[in-house]
């Protein structure tokens, strides 16, 4: 054992002043600036939460004026959907592991990648700065001809943030098809790349491919409201529900912006607690591109209430219960994966199954959505908010909390305290549990979504869903206090604490700057943890056979 | 059942118990599905949870037939829940032609209802039981939804077109009307009730005090009068003829028939076709007349144009379906001025 070894470089510690932040081009280090940034989103979207939770407590508008209520809904909305969800995963875990899982020193376009995070942050704050001076309340949704013509709050500034930052999103999602077509390792052939990989691609063309239209989509709503075009306004020929379709032909397919990620952490997590091959990789594989292609097709799911053709709904039904089965058979080799696997319950594995928990509710209740007669009853009532919940924030948002304690080790080199962990996975499950399953309820019977007042007889659901945000917030407040203190105080992770298979894990915790001292060849399959097993147990005899 | 009566809204139309019925059927379905995949992943963590002697999962990669028989199935039963749920929004789709109509204008925020009768009322629609009604429905500012839980019923008020409800009550009572569209500051208070009440109480109901708006005459003119004269005071009379020869198209009997345009294309007459010739004449030129027609846009109210359309409708039925209107269809003679 040498004792004099030289502090070893990693991208943490190989500068220390504030401009290597900011003018970094390490995908690492821009991977922990979105993380930065994207939790102090979460905080003011949370927040916002709290406002609407703590004012649906009684059914008369007693907190805050209707305007008010009205804007804290919007604000929510858009923070949590545009400047945190669509971010979250691919931005911080997908930017700092893709290089690594691929065997890359970087992105394609490292600089690319600095202004992506400069885009997102101009866009953000342009965002806030317009919803804190005045608000806008709308809804996130944006729809006309309130938006373009109605509305007296600030609409256009508002709009403009969620304009430029879609190009962050955009930039992203090219990075990364880049990397993975140009820059995998020799030997990393398609189908030895980690299923996260395959999830990021299908993500990275959803994102270059739908972003543009939100772009311009918003765009319209600036000119129509500033310059009175009447695109969407009908006594100059317009049609408001035109911006229905092409508001929804980004945001259904940015609902798989958020959850495809988050099925690439689950299919890394799974088979490494399971300490076994992902059952079906290439079922997984197909699955998320199938999800990615139908995606695009189903954006009238939204408006099975507005005047469309009665056929045109038949249509968009049929596909929406179609992109159904690539996510029932990611669920399905998930769980076979686990078969006569060799299971242990850390904290990442305890946050995947409260994905599978939760996403499978979210996923099932989609399918009350999408059958058409159902849909006309809770279309717009409590219903589709828990119904959306469950997969925007249980399923991607739990993903994204096993994803972050399955790589902190890998990122920070600090192990984070386990019992803590558990712990918080468990109250954010119940939590979660508590706010929105009653919602379901409350949707069925009849209560609307939006609504700062609602009839007594709704009250009682709206108790138990505030109740369960309390709960559910404590919970995502303790991963903050022992993730941070697990910065100084925690134990050195090693190099591959979990034991995992994929390249990432071969490299120092934290990774040197610059990742890979040579490029690796791989030779082998991923998640072949029966192999890495053999091959730990064959070291350790020769080894024990050389003493 | 306390709880139970919570979690559904009552069942008052031929429609709810059918929404329901597909409802119980998907919570069976997805119930299941659901705890039997958490049912199997706790009974692997347990069976195959690591101990001395399972150290490392057994080499499986998969299996082509178990990929195919949960593609299959679960496509297989989601097709049939599809069927099942279009039926139903097929049945919803389609208004009997024997409906009771009524027409809405919803405004921030408000819903203003136009009985046939003549009657008026705001944020209230009173209907009899077990009779079909149709609302044609149109908005003056933004998009609304109207929104009846207890029908298993909603569809958007947009303005610039015409949109339709349709339901039968099978239960009197007062149920909640919702905005369910997200509308701005008063939102959540755009609302009001369904009154279902029995045929006889209805008529009464119906013959008693006139509008509610309390305003001048016109609240007491039924719908058609009142179309009927705007169609004079606004000179549509003049080319409009009930005869051929006149400037415009004659409208006795063209309602619910197709027309030729001067594209060659064909169109149906119905409600949004003669809101939109009204508002936009030269949108869409009947074949063989020229493009004179002045445009009313911007100078009737919702309320007006509906009454024109009712007007124009009840040309072409020597009985108008609203069996109780006091209203004698007029004879296509005696509609020229």
């Amino acid at each position: 054992m040498q004792t004099s070894e030289p502090k070893k470089l990693n991208y943490l510690n190989v500068e220390h002043t504030v401009s290597s932040w900011l003018l970094t081009v390490d995908h690492k280090r821009i991977g922990i600036l979105y993380l930065v940034s994207i939790t102090f989103m979460f905080l003011i979207g949370g927040l916002m939460a709290a406002t609407i939770r703590t004012e649906l407590l009684t059914p008369a508008g007693d907190l805050m004026s209707s305007d008010t209520y009205n804007k804290a809904f919007t604000l929510h909305g858009i923070v949590m959907v545009f400047f945190f969800l669509v971010p979250s995963i691919p931005a911080t875990l997908g930017n700092f592991l893709l290089p690594l899982m691929i065997g890359a020193k970087d992105l394609a376009f490292p600089r690319l990648n600095l202004l992506s995070w400069y885009v997102y942050m101009v866009g953000a704050s342009i965002g806030i700065f317009a919803t804190v001076t005045g608000g806008l309340d709308t809804g996130w949704t944006l729809y006309t001809p309130y938006s373009t013509a109605y509305a007296t709050t600030n609409v256009v500034l508002p709009a403009l943030g969620i304009f430029i930052t879609g190009f962050s999103s955009i930039l992203t999602g090219l990075n990364f098809i880049v990397t993975i077509h140009k820059m995998r390792a020799p030997g990393l052939t398609w189908f030895r790349l980690p299923l996260f990989i395959w999830a990021h691609y299908a993500t990275s063309m959803v994102m270059v491919l739908a972003t543009p239209v939100i772009a311009i989509t918003v765009l319209m709503v600036a000119l129509d409201r500033g310059l009175g075009l009447g695109i969407f306004d009908p006594k100059a020929g317009g049609d408001p529900v035109l911006f229905q379709h092409l508001f929804w032909f980004y945001s259904h397919p940015a609902v798989y912006i958020m959850i495809l990620p988050a099925m690439g952490v689950i299919s890394e997590v799974i088979p490494c607690f399971s300490k076994k091959k992902i059952f079906g990789y290439n079922f997984i594989a197909a699955s998320s591109l199938a999800i990615a292609v139908l995606g695009f097709l189903v954006w009238g799911h939204h408006l099975f209430t507005t005047p469309q053709s009665m056929y045109a709904a038949m249509a968009f039904s049929i596909i929406s219960f179609a992109v159904a089965v690539p996510s029932a058979v990611k669920t399905f080799n998930w769980t076979a994966t686990m078969y006569k696997g060799s299971i242990t319950l850390e904290a990442p594995m305890i946050y995947a199954f409260g994905f599978m928990g939760l996403f499978l509710v979210g996923g099932l209740t989609g399918l009350f959505l999408g059958a058409l007669g159902l849909d006309l009853h809770v279309h717009d009532t409590y219903f589709v908010v828990a119904h959306f919940h469950y997969i925007m924030v249980g399923g991607a948002i739990m993903a994204y909390m096993a994803g972050l304690h399955f790589w902190w080790p890998k990122m920070t080199g600090k192990m984070y305290p386990e019992g803590p962990a558990k712990a918080a996975a468990l109250i954010i499950f119940i939590g979660f549990n508590l706010t929105f399953f009653p919602q379901f309820l409350a949707g069925y019977a009849g209560m609307p979504r939006r609504y700062h007042e609602y009839p007594p007889e709704f009250q009682i659901f709206n108790v138990l869903s505030t109740a369960g945000a309390s709960v559910l917030a404590i919970g995502y407040m303790l991963p903050l206090f022992y993730l941070l203190w697990s910065l100084k105080y925690g134990r050195a992770a090693g190099p591959n604490p979990w034991g995992a298979t994929g390249l990432e894990w071969m490299l120092d915790s934290p990774p040197s700057p610059h990742n890979f001292d040579q490029t690796p060849v791989v030779t082998w399959e991923p998640y072949d943890y029966p192999e890495a097993h053999r091959r730990a147990a064959d070291d350790a005899a020769s080894e024990a056979a050389r003493a | 059942m306390l709880l139970s009566l919570s979690l559904f809204p009552p069942q008052a139309s031929t429609n709810a118990p059918e929404v329901d019925a597909l409802y119980t059927f998907m919570v069976a379905l997805c119930g299941l599905t659901a705890l039997g995949v958490i049912a199997a992943m706790t009974f692997f963590a347990i069976r195959y949870r690591r101990r001395p002697g399972n150290e490392v999962g057994a080499d499986i990669h998969g299996s082509t037939a178990l990929e195919i028989f949960w593609t299959a199935i679960p496509f297989a039963i989601l097709m049939f829940v599809f069927a099942w749920g279009a039926s139903l929004y097929f049945k919803l789709s389609r208004p009997p032609a024997d409906a009771m109509e009524v027409f809405v204008v919803g405004k921030q925020w408000m819903w203003k209802i136009q009985h046939m009768e003549g009657r008026r009322e705001i944020n209230t629609l009173h209907v009899p039981i077990g009779r079909p009604v149709k609302l044609t429905m149109t908005s003056e500012d933004v998009i609304h939804a109207f929104y009846v839980p207890a029908f298993r019923v909603k569809a958007d008020v947009v303005p610039g077109r015409y949109t339709t409800l349709w339901f039968q009550p099978t239960q009197t009572g007062e149920f909640h009307l919702f905005c369910a569209e997200y509308c701005g500051t008063e939102h959540s208070r755009m609302g009001g009730s369904i009154v279902v009440m029995q045929p006889a109480e209805y008529e009464a109901w119906l013959a008693a005090a006139p509008g509610s708006g309390g305003g001048p005459a016109p609240a007491n003119l039924t719908p058609v009068e009142m179309g009927k004269k705007l169609f004079t005071e606004k000179a549509c009379s003049t080319c409009h003829q009930p005869t051929p020869g006149g400037v415009g198209p004659v409208l006795v009997g063209i309602f619910g028939h197709e027309v030729e345009l001067a594209t060659g294309a064909t169109v149906k007459v119905d409600e949004a076709y003669i809101r939109e010739s009204i508002l936009t004449p030269l949108a869409k030129v009947v074949k063989g007349f020229p493009p004179a027609m002045p445009t009313f846009g911007g100078q009737l109210t919702e309320e007006q144009v509906m009454s024109l359309v009712a007007y124009v409708k009840s040309l072409s039925n020597a009985a108008p379906p609203a069996a109780a209107a006091p209203a004698p269809a007029p004879a296509p003679t005696a509609a020229a001025n």
